[in-house]
């Protein structure tokens, strides 16, 4: 993979991506910020569980506890999942989860495995360790199964094909379907949907993720908005729901609070189209469901943040709100950063997870404005936690090595007050032989050497004052005293 | 409201790059009936340092910003950024440490950006200033979400006689400046005040009016160099301009 200056440098040109990323995320930002308006209004007529904030208070709340008893959460579940007749599998890291997987398709001798939205399962690049042994797979929500058809990955939490056009959807589509396709959703959804029944149809795994998991009733709940996760999980024989360790919430009570706040966040609604709840395998007389119910708990890394200065990223509910307001992926979308977690909270959570490679060079990527705290439902420090993992990368030696000597010096240096005034005195001097006057008698500078052409390549600077504020001080204070 | 003492902090980007800005504060501050002193030993918040992930080199600043100011009655600093810095971070720095803690939190509470003070201290809201031209204000990010100013400079330029005030079509948006991001990653930064700068230029405001220097650095050299047709001015500025024109 090329180096993330690079990466974004691609982006940056690819004026149709920027387009695409850009309307949606502000489709998605304007929808949110009206149902929450919605919700708050509702909720001063007493109509609602709680305003926003409240619902995010009460989220934290809900998150801290549960995390703080993790694992009690987590064998409770297990015993819930295993009465109903559910079997409850442990993955420390990406590899177990692809082993489990395995034993599980060998010993069921599948060969055709359907998914559901799932990021765990991307997490842990399941699809690659399956295809590598022969086994089709095939992603059902839309959005993956056009950039399954595009070999890439996800380019957004919630919107995997969020960088791509009406336009190069017709063209995917219409090159599997042999025939040219209109643009117009009905004819790209018709499409999807005859193709994706047909491999539902003669599934022999369903995969899927899980957007919760209910500790008290060991319930696997789905939210989707096209109904392939209901198919997923219910047509073929067998059912794997891989589920990070951080989607635990105790009981139903809660999951209404974090549900309140998930579709809202993720695509301003109120709800999705479909909510499943899944609670066990098939029962004896039941007319459908799968034979066999699989749950991977997945760790990869999670549970060394707990306790951690940075426990509080797995709160996140994976909405995607902070990459609809983040000024930086607007500009660049998801793949350059890298990662299969873009934005602000795949910035924050790259790094934290193992096995997963280091990306510590993802917390560079930020002006650190803050619009992702301000827009996460859980109301995560997400730009708090970019400044710590700036820190923790200097503080391995980690990052980049002549930029933070150089930082480290000056910061040092300027520090005392005389070398801070001779500074500007010394870098005035410095300036002189690259500002311009112009006609209307102002200085700029338009070229500076060394690691000042940064800024100066794209971007005027006005030269320093012939007289700071500092040198000024003197004739202002006898202006007062006149 | 009368006979206030406020320490100024001019912070290291309107000192070398804006002294006019603290100039205008000054004076703006001195019209309100404040007496304002310079504390000489002053350098920088320290931002530049915390955001690069120099903890130690950051906390240093801190203190040497508590020595200088903790017998301050006040603060007033023409910068959101810094303020937000002072007012949210220096505490969370020592919260090891009790004793600085407290010093940090003390010194926290009376440090205002400019605007800030103006509205919620003097409570004044119009200086008496003219300034016949369209302008939108642009949020800095740190000042609206650290330190939660929002309003305050919209009801200092509402005030202003003769001013149009077009309203910020996005006023969430970063400019893209980001201290040594606009340096560090030069490309995503410029590319975020081009699409800032192209917002409002489509308003038509003649200025972009900001309560930080680093902002109207970033934005201002960027449209300068692409020739854009909009200028950039602290909002300090703005009004001692508008006092002086409507005579005094």
């Amino acid at each position: 993979m090329p180096d993330l200056k690079t990466r974004i440098n691609t982006a940056l040109r690819d004026e149709r991506l920027r387009g695409a990323v850009r309307y949606t995320a502000d489709n998605l930002r304007t929808k949110r910020n009206a149902i929450l308006a919605d919700l708050n209004e509702q909720a001063a007529q007493g109509m609602a569980i709680g305003t926003f904030d409240d619902l995010r208070k009460q989220a934290r709340r809900i998150k801290e506890h549960t995390l703080k008893h993790l694992d009690y959460y987590l064998e409770q579940a297990a015993d819930q999942i295993r009465q109903s007749g559910g079997t409850v599998h442990w993955a420390a890291d990406s590899a177990d989860v692809v082993r489990i997987t395995e034993e599980i398709i060998e010993r069921r001798q599948a060969k055709k495995v359907i998914k559901s939205k799932s990021m765990a399962s991307e997490e842990v690049a399941l699809n690659h360790a399956l295809e590598a042994k022969g086994i089709e797979v095939v992603e059902s929500d839309l959005g993956e199964y056009i950039i399954q058809l595009a070999h890439e990955t996800p380019a957004h939490i919630v919107i995997p094909a969020i960088h791509k056009t009406r336009q190069q959807i017709a063209d995917m589509f219409g090159e599997v379907a042999g025939r040219q396709l209109t643009t117009d959703t009905p004819t790209l959804t018709r499409f999807a949907r005859e193709t994706l029944r047909q491999k539902f149809m003669a599934a022999d795994i369903g995969i899927s993720g899980a957007n919760f998991l209910v500790a008290e009733t060991g319930t696997i709940c789905l939210v989707t908005n096209e109904g392939n996760g209901r198919l997923t999980t219910s047509v073929p024989p067998v059912h794997i729901a891989i589920v990070g360790m951080d989607k635990l919430v105790p009981t139903l009570e809660d999951l209404a609070v974090l549900l309140g706040l998930l579709p809202r966040s993720a695509t301003g609604q109120k709800i999705t189209t479909y909510f499943n709840m899944i609670t066990g395998p098939r029962r004896p007389g039941e007319p459908d469901g799968p034979e066999e119910l699989h749950v991977i708990f997945l760790d990869n890394g999670r549970t060394n943040l707990l306790g951690s200065k940075y426990e509080e990223a797995l709160m996140c509910i994976r909405c995607g709100a902070c990459l609809n307001v983040c000024p930086v992926y607007r500009n660049i979308g998801g793949h350059a950063y890298g990662s299969i977690y873009p934005g602000p909270i795949g910035s924050v959570i790259s790094p934290l997870l193992t096995d997963f490679g280091e990306w510590t060079d993802l917390p560079q990527a930020t002006s650190l404005c803050g619009a992702c705290h301000e827009a996460c439902p859980m109301g995560i420090h997400l730009h708090e936690h970019l400044v710590r993992l700036r820190m923790d990368a200097v503080e391995k030696g980690k990052a980049d090595p002549g930029f933070t000597r150089l930082m480290k010096l000056w910061m040092t240096a300027w520090r005392n007050p005389t070398v801070y005034r001779m500074a500007a005195k010394i870098g005035r001097l410095g300036m002189r032989p690259f500002v311009k006057k112009r006609p209307d008698g102002t200085e700029v500078a338009e070229r500076l050497p060394g690691p000042f052409a940064a800024w100066t390549n794209t971007r005027n600077v006005p030269p320093i004052a012939k007289r700071t504020f500092h040198e000024r001080w003197a004739e202002l204070e006898k202006e007062a005293q006149r | 409201m009368q006979g206030l003492k406020v320490s100024l902090f001019i912070t290291c980007l309107a000192d070398h790059f804006y002294p006019e800005v603290g100039e205008a504060v000054v004076h703006l501050l001195r019209r309100c009936g404040c007496e304002v002193d310079f504390p000489p030993n002053q350098t920088c918040c320290g931002q530049p340092a915390w955001n690069t992930g120099l903890e130690d080199e950051a906390k240093a600043y801190a203190r040497a910003y508590i020595e200088t100011f903790e017998n301050s009655e006040y603060v007033v600093m023409p910068s959101g950024s810094c303020a937000g810095h002072v007012r949210y971070f220096y505490p969370q720095m020592f919260k090891d440490d009790r004793e600085m803690y407290r010093r940090a939190c003390a010194v926290a509470d009376k440090t205002y950006e400019f605007s800030q003070f103006m509205v919620n201290v003097l409570k004044v809201k119009d200086v008496g200033a003219r300034f016949p031209a369209s302008v939108v204000f642009h949020n800095n990010c740190h000042m609206q979400r650290e330190l939660g100013v929002k309003e305050e400079p919209l009801e200092l330029l509402r005030h202003v006689k003769d001013l149009v005030l077009v309203e910020n079509p996005r006023y969430d948006l970063c400019c893209g400046f980001g201290g040594a991001f606009s340096v560090k990653m030069p490309e995503i930064s410029t590319a975020m005040a081009d699409e800032r700068l192209g917002i409002y230029v489509g308003t038509q405001a003649d200025m972009i009016v900001s309560c930080d220097g680093g902002c109207l650095m970033h934005m201002g050299g960027r449209a300068e160099r692409q020739g854009l047709p909009v200028k950039t001015i602290h909002l300090a500025t703005l009004l001692w301009e508008g006092v002086k024109n409507s005579g005094l």
